[in-house]
């Protein structure tokens, strides 16, 4: 066997500066032949440790091994008995830290690039006339109702089918997808992928309901009427903001607006599309993660002449993926690191004119191990600023928490559950992703959902809580 | 096991059953969407998007006939959605119809309470006077219009209401004046009122809230500012009630007047008003210029033309 080549088989993507002006993806996708060369990278170890990293399971050198060999169908069968939303996560998932940050080969050069020869295996599926449906067992005439259909409720979904049951998935917003519809810009995942995602569920049997508030259009309880088990992927909710003066001003949105103006309304085409969207030319974003990254590229391709990221700690503490913030830094997107806003000055009209923020030193770690910033006094300076964005996170929708009695919930709002089967306080209910943990990643997410899809079979073979 | 593609997207549009004219600019849908009907209550709201391209908009549920699964809905034709929502009849179908949404009105026997609605505030008030008199409420309806050919619903009020005064800003019609004038003279009267409900502009909300407080009359406003997604996520629809930030969307939308923020909230209501203005004149151009059979369209947007 030749030794691997040193550096993972590199992606072609737009040049930085053409794509700052269009919501087109950046990466273009592997060729077959780039595929099976970075396939061929990998060592096919014995014990496999990417593995362990994936929060699904994916059988990551089985699939790899029939890229490798040019399987295609084989490549993608493997793929789809443990993960249904394959062309999600080989664009959006945090490989360094999961199957990439485990692999072998990382420890003297590039890891395998895992994430994207699953991409590179997903949409070349979708390229054929065919599909890979996934087995079935028979069925067993049971019920199961899925409340939001983001990446946690898909999983469970899928899973649930496979197992015989009959699933209906409620979606409070007009489109399936949660999150991936309404949060994750076009150019980091497009909106037709999540559609076929969506769609490859619901043939294999999975009946959609959108435009259904479950806790408003009907309650959980009214649901287990019905159901013989729900299961709440519910999401994150709740927009945080930093309750600094000035915060109501006009042209401060917060990141979940701003992304689902533009990403689930389509507002970066207005008129076309009756959403309207600011198109700030000088647009500030507060926080450090992959939101707050999609939130300032989002403001560069909406015209932005400046887009800046505002963060109170340093670069090193960023929590966003590494590949995000390396094409925000590619694109020129400015970096004010060790800076904390502490208010905005707005003038008559309401519109927000300046960013008022302080310079911060790195302290001793807090809870998190992080180094905690500390506010240097005396260093207040302004940012000029037509649009902010708040990209500091959110709590749990309260919808649910508020209409299911019995449902026991944290002081945060998460509904609390059993980590190891994701069972909740309430018989035949269960929850995963972020209404459990808080803000958190698609694969998180659907690694609850895998976990709460088998306890829920568990329970509806057993009868047992 | 590998097989062809079969797709299967279930549709889920609501109906319109039946549409009136209530005033001129002001129109009047009953839906079929007995979901939403099943659990709606006064003073909730629903949100809809018309096509695949529309906005999300908020409209307070005017009416509510659960056992034939009917929802009510009443809006002014102010901007390029409500215009276009009008141009729909009787049998055409809506994309998107989401409810119930929001907090219902608190319906108690408080004793006597006062409804003021402005405008088309009406309808939106109607079911909670009805609910209140259900109550065993003492009910006083204030009813104001800018003229006499905009006045609605004057019938349907008054059989909800102990005592109906209406108003009009130019005298056209009952008593010459803003609503606020006569709740000064019930307040004058020196009756005990209990409660005020107050639904129409923010202007008038503010004025009535600025009306009762110095008579501590409780006061309830039903706030109406813009929305997304509209079940608590974007936030958009933030308010300042008491100091604090509240989401209209799922904290309200009825909060106490004497609390509410109004001047922020009637400065965030014109973020978008350029972008309005350009959507509303590129739609308007385009009805004018266009006047269908063309077929360059396709049909939905013949409907339009």
């Amino acid at each position: 066997m030749p030794k691997p080549s040193p550096t993972k088989t590199p992606m072609r993507e737009q040049d930085p500066e053409a794509r700052g002006k269009n919501f087109d993806e950046v990466p273009h996708g592997y060729s077959l032949e780039e595929a099976k060369a970075e396939a061929k990278r990998c060592l096919q170890c014995k014990k496999p440790s990417c593995v362990n990293g994936c929060p699904v399971q994916v059988d990551i050198p089985g699939f790899v091994k029939e890229i490798a060999e040019g399987n295609l169908w084989e490549a993608i069968t493997v793929m789809k008995r443990t993960n249904v939303l394959p062309a999600i996560c080989g664009r959006v998932c945090p490989q360094e830290t999961q199957c990439e940050g485990l692999c072998v080969l990382g420890k003297k050069m590039e890891p395998v690039a895992v994430g994207n020869l699953e991409r590179f295996i997903a949409d070349w599926e979708a390229e054929q006339a065919e599909c890979v449906m996934c087995e079935k067992l028979p069925a067993t005439g049971k019920k199961v109702a899925v409340v939001g259909a983001g990446p946690a409720g898909l999983t469970v979904a899928g899973d649930c089918i496979k197992f015989g049951h009959e699933v209906t998935i409620f979606e409070a917003l007009h489109a399936p997808g949660g999150v991936l519809a309404y949060g994750i810009p076009e150019f980091r995942l497009p909106k037709s992928i999540v559609k076929r995602e969506v769609d490859f569920v619901q043939e294999m049997g999975a009946k959609l309901r959108c435009n259904y508030v479950v806790g408003m259009t009907k309650t959980v309880e009214e649901l287990l009427e019905e159901f013989d088990a729900v299961f709440i992927g519910s999401g994150a909710g709740r927009p945080w903001f930093m309750g600094l003066p000035g915060e109501n001003s006009l042209g401060v949105y917060s990141a979940n607006e701003y992304l689902t103006r533009s990403n689930l309304m389509k507002a970066y085409l207005f008129p076309e599309y009756d959403t309207p969207i600011v198109r700030g030319k000088h647009v500030a974003t507060i926080g450090g993660g992959n939101v707050a990254m999609d939130s300032a590229r989002t403001a560069l391709r909406l015209g932005a002449e400046e887009s800046i990221i505002v963060y109170r700690r340093s670069r090193q503490e960023m929590p966003a993926r590494a590949a995000e913030i390396h094409h925000a830094e590619e694109e020129g997107i400015r970096f004010e690191f060790l800076t904390n806003p502490v208010k905005y000055i707005a003038n008559d009209d309401g519109w927000v004119t300046e960013l008022e923020c302080l310079r911060m030193e790195l302290g001793e770690p807090d809870a998190s191990g992080r180094r905690r910033p500390v506010p240097i006094e005396g260093s207040e300076f302004r940012i000029p600023v037509d649009t902010v964005v708040v990209a500091i996170g959110n709590s749990p929708n309260p919808l649910i928490p508020q209409t299911t009695p019995g449902l026991e919930v944290s002081k945060r709002g998460t509904i609390v559950v059993d980590e190891a089967t994701g069972r909740t306080s309430k018989q035949g209910v269960f929850a995963g992703g972020d209404i459990v943990t808080g803000a958190a990643t698609v694969i998180l997410a659907m690694g609850a959902g895998r976990t709460a899809a088998n306890s829920i079979n568990e329970y509806l073979k057993t009868g047992e809580w | 096991m590998v097989r062809a593609r079969t797709r299967t997207q279930e549709a889920s549009t609501t109906k319109i059953l039946k549409k009136e004219v209530l005033a001129p600019g002001i129109k009047r849908f009953e839906l079929d969407a007995p979901e939403v009907a099943r659990k709606a209550k006064p003073g909730q709201f629903v949100v809809l998007r018309i096509h695949e391209q529309g906005e999300r908009i908020p409209l307070t549920i005017g009416d509510i006939r659960a056992e034939e699964g009917v929802v009510v809905i009443v809006f002014m034709e102010v901007g390029k959605t409500t215009r276009q929502l009008g141009t729909l009849e009787q049998g055409d179908e809506i994309a998107d119809f989401i409810g119930p949404l929001g907090r219902p009105s608190e319906i108690e026997d408080y004793g006597t309470v006062v409804c003021v609605a402005g405008g088309v505030g009406t309808p939106e008030i109607y079911p909670i006077a009805r609910a209140l008199k259900q109550a065993g409420n003492k009910v006083i309806s204030i009813l104001g219009f800018r003229s006499k050919d905009l006045r609605m619903m004057e019938e349907e009020m008054k059989a909800v209401s102990d005592e109906l005064i209406v108003t009009t800003d130019d005298g056209s019609y009952g008593t010459k004046g803003f609503v606020t004038d006569a709740l000064k003279s019930v307040i004058e009267r020196g009756e005990k009122l209990d409660k005020v409900f107050a639904v129409g502009p923010v202007i008038m909300m503010k004025m009535v809230s600025k009306t009762t407080e110095p008579h501590g009359i409780s006061t309830l406003v039903s706030l109406n500012p813009i929305m997304v997604d509209a079940t608590g996520m974007c936030g958009v629809c933030r308010v300042t009630v008491g100091g604090e930030m509240k989401l209209a969307c799922v904290d309200g939308p009825e909060f106490d007047g004497h609390q509410v923020d109004f001047d922020e909230l009637m400065t965030r209501l014109k973020v978008y008003l350029t972008e309005e203005k350009q959507s509303l004149e590129a739609y308007e151009q385009r009805r004018t210029e266009h006047q269908g059979g063309c077929g360059c369209c396709g049909s939905k947007e013949v409907k339009d033309a």
